[in-house]
C-alpha cells in the first residue's frame, strides 16, 4: 500500500568505516613511526659498540722507533660478540699504507677530521655498517696519522628490528580489534535512540498519533519536531474527516426521511392516479438517492477505515450468525429461506465493522436478486483460508458483464427492477481486499449466483 | 702477448701439479664398500689419520660409492693451503679455532641448517667445534720422583727453579711461529694471566725445545729427551700413554685452557649435500653416548667430567691475535722470553 522508502547508505556503516579506517590509518602511521624509530635506536646501539671498538684499538697505537705498534685489547674484538654472531671486518691504515686488516673495507669519504664516522655499506655481497676515526702519533722526527676502522654485518639488527616489528605489528593489531570493538559499540548506542524511536513509532497503534515525549538526542530534535508536527495535523484532518462523514450521512439522509415520510403521507390522501403515480416515482427516486447516500457513505467510510485497519480477533461464525439473524425479517417478508451452517468457530484477524458492512452487502445482494419462496445458503468455513461463501437460487449474475460488476457504480442489466447503486459489490471486494483476500463471483451450474468472500 | 698466453696454459698444468704436490704429513684415501666410482669428498685436517678413520669408516658404511680423501698437515698450513685454493678442498677441520674462525669470517664456510649443538659450540651454523680438549701439561713421572707432581703453572715455576739441573734442555713447548695451535694456546694462556709470561722466561733460562706438534713432544717424553711438555694436547698424550705409567698429564687447576676442535664445508665445494653430511655425522659421533670405537676424541660435553669447561669461545675476539701487528708484537715478546 505505502511504497517502501529508498535506502541511500546506512549511517551506521558509514560511522564504523569511519572509525576502523581512521584506526587502521593511525596503526599503520603508529607502526612506521615506532619502526623507524627503533632503527634508528638499534643503529646507535650498533654504532656506539663499533665506535667504541675503533676507539680501543686507536688507543693502543703508539710509535716506536717511527714503527707504528697497535696491542689493542681482546675487547676490542669479543665486544662485537652479537647473538646472530655478525661478521667483523676492520682495517688499520697508517696514512695510506695498510697496515693490517681487509684491504678492500671501503673507507669514508670526505674530509678526515678526526671525528668517529659511520657510514652503512655494502661487501662481500652484505649490508655492513663501518666506524671509523684517526689519529695523529707524533715521533722524535716523524709525524703519522693512523686510521681505524671496524665493521660488522647487521644480522643481529635486523634480528631484532624484526622482532621489534613483529611486537609492534601485534601491538598494532591489537589496538585496530579494539577499535574496531569501540566503533561497533560506539555506533550502535550512537544509533539506538534513532531505532529505539523507530520502534516506538512503529508499536504504535494506527489511532495514536500523539507527539513523542520522551527525551531524544539533541540531533535528533528537528526529526521528532517535524514528526510531531506532522502527526498533530494528521491526527487534526483524521478527526475532521471521520466528523465529516457522520455529518454528512446525518445531513443528507434526515431530510430525505423526512421527504420521505411526507410523500407517503401525501400519496394516502391523494386519489388521481395521475399523481399517484407521480407520488410513487417521487419516493422511488428518494429511496434510490437514500440508499445512493448510504452507500457512498458506506465507501467513503471503508476507504478512509482500510488506510489504518484495526485487527482484533473476532469469530466470523458468530459475525455471520448475528447478520443472518438481523436480516432474517427482511427474508421472512419475500419468504426466503436463509440458511446458515457452520458451528465450529473460525477465528480470523479483522475489522469487525468493515467484515460486517461487506458481508451485509452480499446477503443484501442475494435476497434482492432471488426471487421470493427460494434458498439462500450461508457457509462459514476456515478451510483452505478464513471464508463466507453465499448462494442463492436466483438468476444469477448476467454472465457477460460478470467481470465488471465488482466496480463501482456498475449494475448489472438484472438490477432494472431494484433499487440499487452499484456500490455493493465494490464494498465488498475493498474490504476483502484490505483484509488480505478476495472476493470470487461465479454462477452454480444448477443456477443461482454464487459468491465466496474469503479473507 | 700471444706468447705470454701461450706461457700461462703451458704453466697452468704444471702450477696444478705444485698445488697436488704440497708436502702432506700424511694422506689417506678411505673407500665406501661399492664400486668406488662416485664422488669423492676431500678433507683437509689437522688431526691425525688414526683418530678420524673410524669416523670416517662409519660414514662410509652408509654411502658405499662415496670416496673420501684425507689430507693431514698442521694447522697454520691448513689455513696457507685452503685459503689459496678454497674449491680444492670440502672439508676443512682443524684444532686452530682462531684460523678455523678467520676462514668462516672471511665467507669462506658453507652455512648448514638444522643442526642441534649448543650455541657456544658453532658460528653462523657454518663452523662446528665438536671436540672440547684441554692443553695440558705432560711430564715424565721419572723426573718427578721423590717430588710432588706440579697442579698449577705456579708449582711448574717452583719445580723448575729447584731443580735446574733436571730440566736444562728437557722442557718442550709448541713454536707458536710454526703451529696455529700453539699460538692460539699461547695467546690464550697469555690474555689469562701474567704467570704464562713468567713460566716462558722461567722456561727460556732452562733451554727449551721448540716443536711444530704435540706427538713429537710426547714421543720425545717417551724416549726421556723431555721431562716436561708444556701445552700438549691432552687427548694425543692420554691415547699414546694407554697402558704405561711413565707420563703423567696434568690439566693445570688454576686455569685450563680448553680448545674445541671444529670443522666446516668449503664454501666452493662440489659436493655439498655430501660434506654437510658429513659435519652432521661428526657432530652426531660425538654426542652422547659416545662410542669411542667410533669417535676416539673427547668428545664436546664429556659424560665423565661435567665440570664447566673454560673453553675458548667461538666469536670475533679470536681475529685478535690474528692480526699481523698484534702478533708481531706477541711473537717478539715470546721470542725474548723463550729463545733469550
Ligand atoms: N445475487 C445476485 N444475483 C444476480 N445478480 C446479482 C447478484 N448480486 C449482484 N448482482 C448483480 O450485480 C450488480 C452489482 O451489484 P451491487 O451490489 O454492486 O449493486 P446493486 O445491488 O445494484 O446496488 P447496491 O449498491 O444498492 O447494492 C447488481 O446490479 C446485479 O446486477
Ligand atoms: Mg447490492
Amino acid at each position: 500500500m505505502t511504497e517502501s522508502p529508498k535506502v541511500s547508505g546506512s549511517l551506521r556503516n558509514r560511522l564504523a568505516v569511519t572509525l576502523i579506517g581512521g584506526a587502521s590509518l593511525l596503526a599503520v602511521l603508529l607502526f612506521l613511526v615506532v619502526r623507524t624509530y627503533a632503527a634508528q635506536i638499534a643503529q646507535q646501539g650498533q654504532d656506539s659498540i663499533l665506535g667504541a671498538s675503533v676507539t680501543s684499538i686507536l688507543d693502543a697505537a703508539v710509535l716506536r722507533d717511527d714503527q707504528v705498534e697497535i696491542d689493542f685489547p681482546y675487547a676490542a674484538f669479543s665486544m662485537l660478540t652479537t647473538p646472530a654472531h655478525d661478521r667483523v671486518f676492520y682495517a688499520i691504515y697508517r696514512d695510506a699504507e695498510l697496515l693490517s686488516g681487509y684491504a678492500d673495507l671501503p673507507l669514508p669519504k670526505g674530509s678526515d677530521s678526526g671525528e668517529r664516522r659511520y657510514q652503512s655499506a655494502e661487501f662481500i655481497g652484505k649490508p655492513i655498517r663501518i666506524s671509523t676515526a684517526s689519529r695523529t702519533l707524533l715521533g722524535a722526527d716523524v709525524k703519522t696519522r693512523i686510521t681505524v676502522s671496524v665493521a660488522q654485518t647487521q644480522d643481529a639488527l635486523s634480528d631484532r628490528l624484526n622482532a621489534i616489528s613483529r611486537n609492534i605489528a601485534s601491538f598494532g593489531i591489537g589496538f585496530f580489534v579494539l577499535v574496531v570493538l569501540l566503533s561497533f559499540w560506539a555506533t550502535s548506542s550512537t544509533i539506538a535512540p534513532l531505532n529505539r524511536l523507530a520502534t516506538s513509532v512503529t508499536r504504535r497503534g494506527p489511532q495514536d498519533l500523539s507527539p513523542v515525549i520522551k527525551p531524544v538526542p539533541t540531533e535528533m530534535l528537528p526529526l521528532v519536531a517535524s514528526l510531531n508536527r506532522l502527526m498533530a495535523r494528521l491526527n487534526q484532518s483524521l478527526t475532521q474527516s471521520e466528523d465529516f462523514i457522520a455529518e454528512a450521512a446525518h445531513r443528507v439522509r434526515t431530510p430525505l426521511a423526512t421527504v420521505r415520510s411526507h410523500a407517503e403521507t401525501t400519496l394516502q390522501r391523494v386519489d388521481k392516479e395521475q399523481n399517484r403515480q407521480a407520488l410513487r416515482a417521487m419516493i422511488r427516486a428518494i429511496d434510490e438517492s437514500s440508499r445512493a447516500a448510504g452507500q457512498l457513505l458506506d465507501h467513503a467510510m471503508i476507504t478512509f477505515r482500510a488506510d489504518q485497519l484495526e485487527y482484533q480477533q473476532l469469530d466470523l461464525v458468530e459475525l455471520v450468525q448475528k447478520l443472518v439473524l438481523r436480516l432474517s425479517p427482511v427474508a421472512e417478508m419475500k419468504d426466503i429461506d436463509l440458511r446458515f451452517l457452520g458451528d465450529q468457530p473460525v477465528l480470523c484477524q479483522g475489522d469487525p465493522i468493515l467484515l460486517q458492512n461487506a458481508i451485509r452487502n452480499l446477503i443484501d445482494n442475494a435476497l434482492k436478486y432471488s426471487p421470493s419462496e427460494s434458498a439462500i445458503d450461508i457457509w462459514v468455513t476456515s478451510q483452505p483460508q478464513p471464508q463466507v461463501e453465499i448462494r442463492d437460487q436466483g438468476p444469477g449474475f448476467p454472465i457477460d458483464e460478470i467481470s465488471d460488476l465488482a466496480q463501482r457504480f456498475s449494475r448489472g442489466n438484472n438490477a432494472a427492477g431494484t433499487i440499487g447503486s452499484g456500490l455493493g459489490l465494490t464494498i465488498a471486494q475493498d474490504v476483502a481486499i484490505a483484509h488480505g483476500g478476495k472476493l470470487a463471483l461465479s454462477n452454480h451450474t444448477g443456477g443461482g449466483a454464487c459468491v465466496i468472500f474469503s479473507l | 702477448m700471444r706468447y705470454i698466453l701461450a706461457l700461462i696454459f703451458a704453466l697452468l698444468p704444471l702450477m696444478a701439479l705444485a698445488q697436488q704436490q704440497e708436502t702432506w704429513e700424511d694422506r689417506a684415501m678411505f673407500h665406501g664398500s661399492g664400486s668406488g666410482s662416485g664422488p669423492t669428498l676431500t678433507i683437509l685436517s689437522s688431526t691425525d689419520r688414526s683418530f678420524f678413520a673410524p669416523i670416517i669408516t662409519s660414514f662410509l658404511a652408509q654411502r658405499p660409492d662415496l670416496s673420501i680423501e684425507y689430507l693431514v698437515s698442521g694447522t697454520a698450513e691448513i689455513d696457507r693451503i685452503f685459503r689459496q685454493d678454497p674449491s680444492g678442498f670440502d672439508l676443512v677441520i682443524s684444532s686452530a679455532m682462531d684460523l678455523q674462525f678467520k676462514l668462516t669470517n672471511d665467507g669462506h664456510a658453507l652455512a648448514i641448517e638444522g643442526v642441534t649443538t649448543p650455541d657456544w659450540a658453532q658460528w653462523r651454523q657454518s663452523l662446528f667445534g665438536f671436540t672440547t680438549e684441554p692443553a695440558a701439561i705432560v711430564v715424565r713421572r721419572a723426573d718427578f720422583a721423590g717430588h710432588s707432581l706440579p697442579q698449577t703453572r705456579q708449582d711448574l715455576i717452583k719445580a723448575l727453579r729447584a731443580r735446574p739441573e733436571v730440566f736444562r734442555n728437557r722442557l718442550g713447548t709448541y713454536d707458536i711461529r710454526q703451529s696455529g695451535l700453539g699460538y692460539l694456546f699461547a695467546t690464550q694462556d697469555a690474555r689469562a694471566s701474567e704467570t704464562y709470561w713468567r713460566l716462558m722466561e722461567v722456561m727460556g733460562s732452562l733451554g727449551t725445545r721448540l716443536y711444530c706438534c704435540s706427538g713429537d713432544m710426547i714421543t720425545d717424553l717417551q724416549k726421556g729427551e723431555l721431562a716436561v711438555a708444556y701445552n700438549v694436547l691432552g687427548s694425543y698424550a692420554a691415547a699414546r700413554t694407554k697402558d704405561s705409567e711413565e707420563l703423567a698429564i696434568i690439566l693445570p687447576a688454576d686455569f685450563p685452557i680448553t680448545m674445541m676442535r671444529s670443522g666446516f664445508v668449503s664454501a666452493q665445494t662440489k659436493q655439498p649435500k655430501h660434506a654437510r653430511d658429513f659435519i652432521r655425522h661428526l657432530l652426531k659421533v660425538q654426542s652422547a653416548p659416545v662410542d669411542p670405537g667410533i669417535f676416539p676424541l673427547p668428545p664436546l660435553i664429556p659424560a665423565l667430567d661435567p665440570r664447566p669447561q673454560s673453553a675458548i669461545g667461538l666469536g670475533p675476539a679470536l681475529m685478535t691475535y690474528l692480526d699481523p701487528l698484534k702478533r708481531r708484537t706477541f711473537l717478539q715478546e715470546w721470542t725474548s722470553a723463550v729463545i733469550q
